[in-house]
């Protein structure tokens, strides 16, 4: 018997019983979907995770005081005290004595404030950056209107900003931003671009900051913050070529060990990162939501699949004349068993495919009302259809060696 | 070329054939020690009261069922000595068989039911379709091809069954009581199919309890209490020649 006549054997069964065929599929759909649908929503988030975090281009790293993800014990958050402040000094020096790099920035933070302009103000959540010419590229948020910070503006700490999006929007709605004078913490600053809009699905700010000059800030704000500890700057550092940066990190670290005094058998008193990294640390993080997701999915698989069982099972039984028939014509025991082993791989996989669906469908829910990208993961679809076909398999074996079992005397007589 | 007298070879040899139910307190003996030799062509009609062994002794002929003691040789061969994938074998292309409740599978179309022996058989597409079809058309239902065998009355649906018996072109067509849920004129006809069929050349057992029917084949063979109580040849012209062991290989070439 070939393969063919055997799967149309077996849709024709499947039609020819549709309310038993629904019912079968309930679970399997059930199973199915909800374990795309958790590994969906997972992967609508990691693409969206990994798109912003790549703030940092892929040539680019950075270095800072403080870790980015942060401390797991006290005792190093109590060394890291300890560690000396980056300063400008440090940017130039890199700048200078690295061969594989060619953009190397400073910034420094600040959160909390309001921008006023024409008696108009902004709530108290913008943030404060002061940075450099290198700031755009380094960070990939590009100024849309206006002109970049330039080495004169840091040179002679002007007081210019380039400002957020949003903030843009929400003082100027009518006029050109463009060489008006905002305030700002009580400073004065004369706007001299807007960045680009770049939303976020995390609910980031990246359209709610002021850029201004690095040197700027340190002259208004001082050296040292209202908690006594010294200014710290972070340096961001773009390698020449995507391939050298692991080459650049490592002579940068080098030139920053040496200028910090570091002992070769001492470990490095800063912290280095790469979006890579930070994308690294959030995988490591989702693996354990994964991994429990398979797990629930694989229990509800297995249920599905004795109640797979149990009607193939009942429906061996309603169908025991049938297969007396079959068996009084000249089907043969493997015959018998592969039409009926073939009609529950099919059911389970007409479930899958629902199921599939129905998770892809479900997973991408919340990027209806968030800004996150719509996702569907094929490779679970893949594992989805394999997982399927294993239990039809698995679960359809019992009852399709029971069906092919059947004396045919015995089977012919069944009424 | 000297002129050979023309051989009927046996097609089946039966004995001392026993069936025993074991219903547990006590056995049912359905057969005990039947014994039968039929030949190409005879057209036979086994006959007794319900309860007699008519279906026990079809179903053994059928490769359906085993005999508890005694041997059948089919063709030649030993039925007791056949794995359960030759059986199949023997019952997809020596047997056809036709039920008194016709058997039919019935969310199938006509066509696809008289064409499973041929898919068990491993038959190409096209071809099934036309043995499929020439059968069909021999049983007098070629418009009724794609229809459901609940679309059609129980002549019809019989017509169906013998149709599939007979597409592989079978040694034997094992009928047990054909005519039995049919009222007469019916079963006259498919009396009439079964004449045709044999006329062609098909070897047909025929179980039955009406003497009407029983008098279209040329052999009756009445049974009592799962034995033979008479063998009765109706007319000679198709009776064996008991064959030799020589002559018996010259037929093997058919099997
Ligand atoms: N599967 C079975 N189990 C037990 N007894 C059986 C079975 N099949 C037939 N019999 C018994 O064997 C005897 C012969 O049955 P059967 O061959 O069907 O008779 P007939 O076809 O002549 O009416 C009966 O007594 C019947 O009850
Ligand atoms: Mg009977």
């Amino acid at each position: 018997m070939k393969l063919l006549d055997a799967l149309l054997m077996s849709f024709q069964a499947i039609l020819g019983n549709k309310l038993r065929s629904v019912l079968t599929l309930v679970g399997i759909v059930a199973g199915v979907a909800s374990i795309i649908a958790v590994m969906t929503a997972i992967s609508v988030m990691q693409v969206t995770m990994e798109q912003e975090m790549s703030v940092l281009g892929a040539q680019v790293f950075q270095l800072q005081k403080w870790p980015a993800g942060g401390f797991s014990t006290p005792e190093e958050r109590r060394a890291a005290m300890t560690w000396p402040p980056f300063t400008l000094e440090h940017a130039n020096a890199i700048r200078e004595q690295v061969e594989t790099v060619d953009l190397v920035g400073a910034e420094i933070w600040d959160f909390g404030y309001a921008v006023e302009y024409a008696g108009e103000s902004t709530n108290e959540n913008i943030s404060i950056c002061g940075g450099t010419p290198e700031y755009p590229p380094n960070n990939t948020h590009y100024v849309g209107l206006g002109r970049n910070l330039s080495p004169m503006d840091i040179k002679s700490a002007r007081k210019v900003a380039i400002i957020g999006f949003a903030i843009g929007q929400r003082l100027f709605p009518f006029v050109d931003p463009i060489g008006k004078t905002i305030r700002m913490d009580g400073y004065k600053y004369q706007v001299i671009g807007v960045f680009d809009e770049k939303k976020s699905a995390f609910g980031g700010n990246f359209d709610n900051y002021v850029l201004i000059p690095v040197t700027t800030y340190l002259k208004s704000y001082g050296m040292i913050d209202p908690r006594g500890f010294s200014r710290s700057v972070n340096i961001t550092v773009r390698a020449k070529r995507p391939e050298l940066i692991r080459d650049a990190q490592a002579e940068t670290r080098q030139v920053v060990r040496r200028m910090r005094g570091v002992k070769p058998n001492e470990p490095d008193n800063f912290d280095v990162y790469s979006s890579e990294s930070m994308i690294q640390e959030f995988n490591a993080m989702t693996q354990g939501v994964k991994a429990a997701a398979f797990v629930i999915g694989i229990i509800a698989l297995v249920v599905a699949g004795i109640g797979i069982m149990n009607i193939m099972l009942v429906s061996v039984t309603e169908r025991t004349k049938e297969i007396g028939i079959r068996k009084s014509l000249g089907a043969k025991p493997r015959n018998i068993l592969s039409q009926f082993l073939l009609e529950a791989v099919i059911l389970c996989n007409i479930g899958g495919v629902i199921g599939i669906a129905v998770g892809f469908g479900l997973g991408n829910v919340m990027t209806l009302f968030t800004e996150f990208e719509n996702n569907v993961p094929l490779e679970w679809a893949a594992i989805g259809i394999l997982f399927c076909s294993a239990v039809g398999i698995g679960f359809g074996m019992l009852p399709a060696i029971r069906a092919s079992r059947l004396h045919p005397i015995d089977a012919l007589r069944f009424e | 070329m000297a002129v050979i007298p023309e051989i009927k070879e046996t097609t089946l040899s039966l004995n001392a054939i026993d069936k025993t139910y074991d219903m547990g307190v006590e056995q049912v003996h359905a057969l005990r020690g039947v014994s039968l030799d039929i030949c190409r062509n005879e057209y036979i009609a086994i006959m007794g009261a319900s309860g007699s062994g008519k279906s026990t002794l079809m179903n053994i002929i059928g490769c359906l069922d085993s005999p508890s003691a005694g041997a059948y040789y089919l063709e030649g061969e030993n039925v007791a000595a056949m794995s359960e994938n030759q059986l199949s074998e023997i019952r997809n292309r020596q047997i056809g068989f036709v039920f008194q409740t016709f058997n039919l599978i019935a969310r199938a179309s006509i066509f696809h039911n008289v064409e499973l022996p041929m898919i068990y058989g491993g038959i190409p597409r096209g071809e099934r379709r036309r043995y499929a079809e020439e059968a069909i058309t021999r049983v007098g239902l070629n418009d009724r091809i794609k229809h459901k065998p609940n679309e059609l009355s129980g002549g019809q649906r019989q017509r169906v069954a013998i149709a599939r018996a007979l597409v592989f072109n079978p040694s034997i067509i094992l009928a047990d009581e054909p005519t039995g849920n049919l009222d007469s004129r019916t079963g006259g006809e498919i009396m009439g199919i079964l004449d045709e069929l044999h006329a062609a050349g098909q070897t047909i057992i025929l179980v039955t309890h009406e003497e009407e029917i029983a008098q279209h084949a040329s052999r009756v063979i009445r049974l009592k209490d799962g034995e033979v109580e008479s063998d009765l040849r109706v007319d000679d012209t198709d009776a064996c020649i008991a064959p030799s062991e020589s002559l018996h290989l010259v037929g093997g070439a058919t099997s």
